[in-house]
């Protein structure tokens, strides 16, 4: 750091400074030097990124706590997921961090043709990855696979309690079963879609973002002396993925 | 302006710029597309203000409802019970989510951290005006709450209750949500600041105890409230599609949402405690002018009360059905908890002891702090103490203790800290004469209303009751004949404070011979804060006199 | 460092540091190292190992979640203050979750299977009503009788 005293009120404007270095057009003015600003922003993103963990988290524990009050209908629940669609889009996922990270990379290297093509894929596999999704969404309707009061899937072993009102579940108690009825199915589909839900709605805004970042590349916006929004958005990106690495075993894995 | 404090000549005092942060750019938007933290600040400052006057006046309702068993006022029932409920919930999320815990922060702290670090803004300031309109977002939804028909749930939301009760609770919590993100993102661009925006020179342990108050609050603010977050989501998806997790009928669990709330609400009190606490280490030794004792051991002790907020959240739920086990760990990690705020209050009496001390208005609120956090503290641990909190818990006691920590601590050291750096603000100061009045009724009117609380608990008032027996009636008068006197002390706060506005600027650079470097501006500052870069050359809380060569 | 008095050109001027870190090698490597590590999850998953799927199934979670992120994330190469964030997010996530499944798991003891009776117990004198005696456990003083 200067100990020098710097001049607040003209830094950064060209005219002012005979043998400055050219003004960077993204140089915020309230930061002495780019590299400073570029830590700033990454340090920046790394909290965003603490806040995101600590959101999905919070479902994260819930699912966990609701797993142990409910073990038996967590795991036949479980079984209604395809593991093989789990894992092409854990397959899909990994392959788009790495083009990001080449995204990031190309970036770094004043590569513009490269940074547009490993954006591009990475979209792509965003893409594909939604529409796995999509396909697995749609089974689910189809079964009545749905969350909370819209569950209405007849097969469980052990009959779930949300059909009846409560005034007639009374009335209405099957003498048959030995085993009291329980809710657990409803509360895993519950689990299931708000956090394949909210994991879906961060590679929407993921792919939003990545297509923003891709115009910009392709206007040559970003080069060695300034790939700060490349960098920060393949943080995001790859944060989507670290969850996705841990969601697919809990949901996928477990039976 | 001398305002009697022995101090070195005061160097640095030069002609009142004519230009400041206040004037320089004019009208509507060049306040609502501010970009400087100042502004900013000022925009939160008036925003908490009008949350503090509206929950304030939630609050004198409920004392009033509360003055007989009868409810009546002139003949005529104040509030029915149903309205009751609504109104000591509205008060309650009103002051906790878009007053205090955003106050002292996002208004106080955004005009000054920058200004201390010798820095021109915080790191993010695009951010930090997004975080402003989230907070008004967040507040005309939880208008828009009050006048959809309010909310009865109490500001704990506690399920099964908020679950299946009829009103906007859905409309209310998405509101707290909003508020949620415009603080993580305040404490977000605050710890990016403190770590990268430092004038040369200035180390971790050159920092103003003050700026250590902020980071270890921004800490919590990053961490503690997307929890607050995805609670709330949860809470809102119980409501609307019958998830299945807070409520029993469904086969949810209503401890679980106790622990998902209080994970964020336990940390969320040291959001609102330690600004004030940071707040209290500027006073008191610029009102003593000695170096404050201990420097290091009150920055310690922030970043610890930070950390160790984390794991004491079960004592909000010792008799709500928690494990006996987590009960006992959650109550012995209580007690450690008040170690590092012991701590600070031996740090700061300490640095009183044989100081040149100044009794102005900010530091006869600073010693009001001490007083008061002295028993909110203390009681604090009473609660935390499994036997006595089995009964002391859900009464007036717990009202009390947290009104003495929340109100009497931090509110007292947020009117200290507005009081401080009102010259710095405004660039006037304001009557001192009157400044002493409201203060002792703030006293006077503060321990009338809830001291007596204390008593009304212990003899088993139950709290959010709207009926009670005959014989709590004389107790429940004289609080609410104090919640009298503390607004009267409040509303001639105001009165004082605004009408310094109608004078011309007449504060100098440095009223009270402070050290830090916002001190070393003109008062108020330019737009950019400082003319040239400052350099910091001086040991923290050093108040012996600058020799300038000549 | 960056002097800002001094005129430089601007490629070199920032980010010379990170010139030698990454690479597309490192980069192939820790996606196929990805790759192998799914694929050992997956097949862990069709033996039953009970309880141990799940340890199983998280720990090499962890794993591939670390290549992640000090790979692709670069926490490898970064300062560290972005690695203490990186931490803190899940070191307090854990505290969170540790302290649920503490309550969750003691809370069972109180299922009646779990209870053991509570001895009666003398209580303070002046509470009762004269002549009349109070017992903690009814259930116990009905089956021991008139004892008390």
């Amino acid at each position: 750091m200067s100990t020098t005293s710097v001049d607040l009120q003209t830094h950064g404007h060209p005219a002012a400074h005979a043998g400055e270095h050219a003004h960077d057009p993204h140089h915020q003015h309230h930061f002495t030097t780019m590299e400073q600003q570029f830590d700033t922003s990454k340090i920046g993103m790394w909290l965003f990124l603490a806040t995101e963990v600590l959101l999905f988290g919070g479902l994260f524990v819930g699912f966990g706590m609701m797993q142990a009050r409910y073990p038996r209908e967590f795991v036949e629940a479980h079984t209604h997921l395809v593991r093989w669609q789990g894992a092409l889009n854990t397959v899909v996922l990994l392959i788009s961090s790495f083009t990001m990270v080449l995204a990031v990379q190309a970036a770094k290297k004043s590569e513009k043709g490269k940074q547009v093509l490993f954006l591009g894929l990475t979209i792509l596999c965003a893409c594909i990855f939604l529409v796995v999704k999509y396909f697995e969404y749609s089974h689910k309707y189809e079964e009545g696979w749905l969350p909370g009061r819209f569950y209405s899937y007849k097969g469980d072993s052990i009959p779930a309690c949300h059909a009846a009102p409560p005034g007639e579940a009374a009335a209405a108690a099957p003498a048959a079963n030995a085993a009291p009825c329980t809710n657990g199915y409803a509360t895993f589909f519950s689990f299931y879609f708000m956090m394949t839900g909210l994991h879906g709605f961060h590679i929407l805004a993921g792919i939003a973002v990545l297509t923003w970042i891709l115009f910009r590349a392709k206007r040559g916006e970003f080069s060695a002396s300034y790939y700060t929004p490349v960098d920060l958005v393949g943080l995001y990106w790859h944060l989507v993925d670290l969850i996705w690495i841990y969601l697919f075993p809990l949901y996928y894995l477990i039976q | 302006m001398d305002q009697g404090i022995a101090t070195s000549p005061r160097i640095g005092d030069r002609p009142r710029p004519k230009k400041n942060y206040l004037n320089e750019t004019k009208g509507f938007w060049s306040w609502a597309a501010t970009l400087d933290h100042k502004r900013i600040g000022i925009m939160y400052l008036v925003g908490v203000l009008t949350s503090f006057l509206m929950g304030g006046i939630f609050a004198l309702l409920v004392r009033l409802t509360l003055l007989t068993p009868s409810h009546k006022l002139f003949g005529k029932v104040l509030l029915t019970a149903e309205q009751y409920n609504r109104v000591f919930t509205l008060h309650g999320a009103i002051m906790v989510f878009l007053f205090i815990i955003p106050a002292i922060p996002a208004s106080l702290g955004n005009f000054v951290l920058p200004l201390m670090l010798g820095a021109k803004d915080v790191a993010f300031p695009r951010l930090n005006l997004f975080s402003f309109y989230l907070w008004l977002t967040g507040a005309i939804m939880a208008i828009a709450a009050m006048v959809f028909g309010a909310v009865d749930t109490g500001w704990t939301f506690y399920t099964p209750y908020s679950t299946t009760t009829d009103g906007p609770v859905t409309l209310m919590t998405a509101a707290v949500f909003v508020l949620g993100f415009s603080s993580i993102f305040t404490g977000l661009n605050f710890i990016a600041t403190v770590h990268k925006l430092r004038a040369p020179g200035m180390g971790w342990f050159d920092l103003p105890l003050f700026i250590w108050g902020i980071y270890a609050t921004a800490i919590i603010q990053v961490l503690a409230t997307p929890v607050l977050g995805i609670t709330l989501v949860l809470l809102m998806l119980e409501r609307s599609f019958g998830i299945g997790i807070f409520d029993p009928r469904i086969g949810g669990d209503p401890v679980l949402f106790q622990h998902f709330f209080w994970f964020y609400s336990h940390p969320a009190v040291y959001i609102m405690i330690l600004p004030g606490m940071a707040i209290i280490s500027e006073l008191i030794p610029t009102f003593s002018q000695k170096t404050i004792f201990g420097y290091r051991a009150i920055a310690y002790s922030s970043v610890s009360l930070a950390l160790v907020s984390f794991i004491v959240w079960g004592h909000h739920m010792f008799v709500a059905g928690q494990s006996q086990l987590a009960t006992v760990v959650f109550s012995a990690l209580t007690f450690l908890v008040a170690i590092p705020s012991g701590v600070k209050m031996f740090n700061w009496m300490l640095t009183m002891h044989k100081g040149n001390i100044k009794l102005d208005t900010p530091m006869l609120y600073a010693i009001s702090f001490l007083t008061m956090f002295a028993i909110g503290g203390l009681t604090g641990i009473f609660l935390g103490t499994l036997a006595t909190d089995v009964h002391l818990t859900d009464t007036y006691f717990v009202v009390a203790h947290f009104h003495y920590v929340m109100v009497g601590s931090t509110v007292t050291a947020f009117i200290g800290g507005l009081h401080y750096w009102w010259p710095k603000m405004t660039g006037r100061m304001y009557s001192e004469a009157w400044g002493r009045v409201g203060c002792a009724l703030w006293n006077i009117g503060f321990n009338m209303t809830f001291l007596t609380q204390f008593f009304l608990g212990s003899k088993g008032m139950p709290r959010r009751y709207y009926n009670y027996l005959d014989q709590f009636q004389p107790l429940h008068a004289f609080s609410t004949v104090g919640s009298w006197i503390l607004g009267l002390g409040l509303f001639i706060t105001a009165a004082y404070l605004l009408a310094s506005l109608r004078k011309p600027m007449d504060a100098p650079d440095n009223p009270w011979n402070g050290t830090t470097l916002e001190w070393k501006t003109s008062s108020p500052p330019i737009m950019h804060n400082f003319e040239e870069q400052p350099v910091l050359e001086r040991e923290p809380y050093d108040y012996r006199p600058v020799l300038v060569a000549k | 460092m960056s002097h800002p008095a001094e005129p430089t050109a601007i490629p070199a001027h920032a980010h010379e540091h990170e010139h030698d870190h990454g690479g597309t090698g490192v980069y192939a490597k820790t996606l196929i190292g990805l790759l192998i590590l799914t694929a050992i999850t997956v097949a862990a998953a069709s033996f039953d190992f009970g309880q141990g799927n799940v340890v199983i199934a998280l720990f090499v979670a962890t794993i591939k979640a670390s290549l992640v992120v000090l790979f692709f994330m670069h926490l490898r190469w970064d300062k560290p203050v972005n690695a203490i964030i990186a931490m803190a997010g899940f070191l307090f996530l854990g505290v969170f979750i540790m302290f649920c499944l503490l309550d969750f798991n003691a809370r069972n003891n109180y299922l009646p299977s779990n209870l053991h009776p509570v001895p009666d117990m003398p209580l303070a004198p002046g509470t009762a009503p004269a002549g009349e005696v109070l017992h903690t456990n009814p259930a116990a003083a009905a089956e021991g009788g008139e004892k008390k």
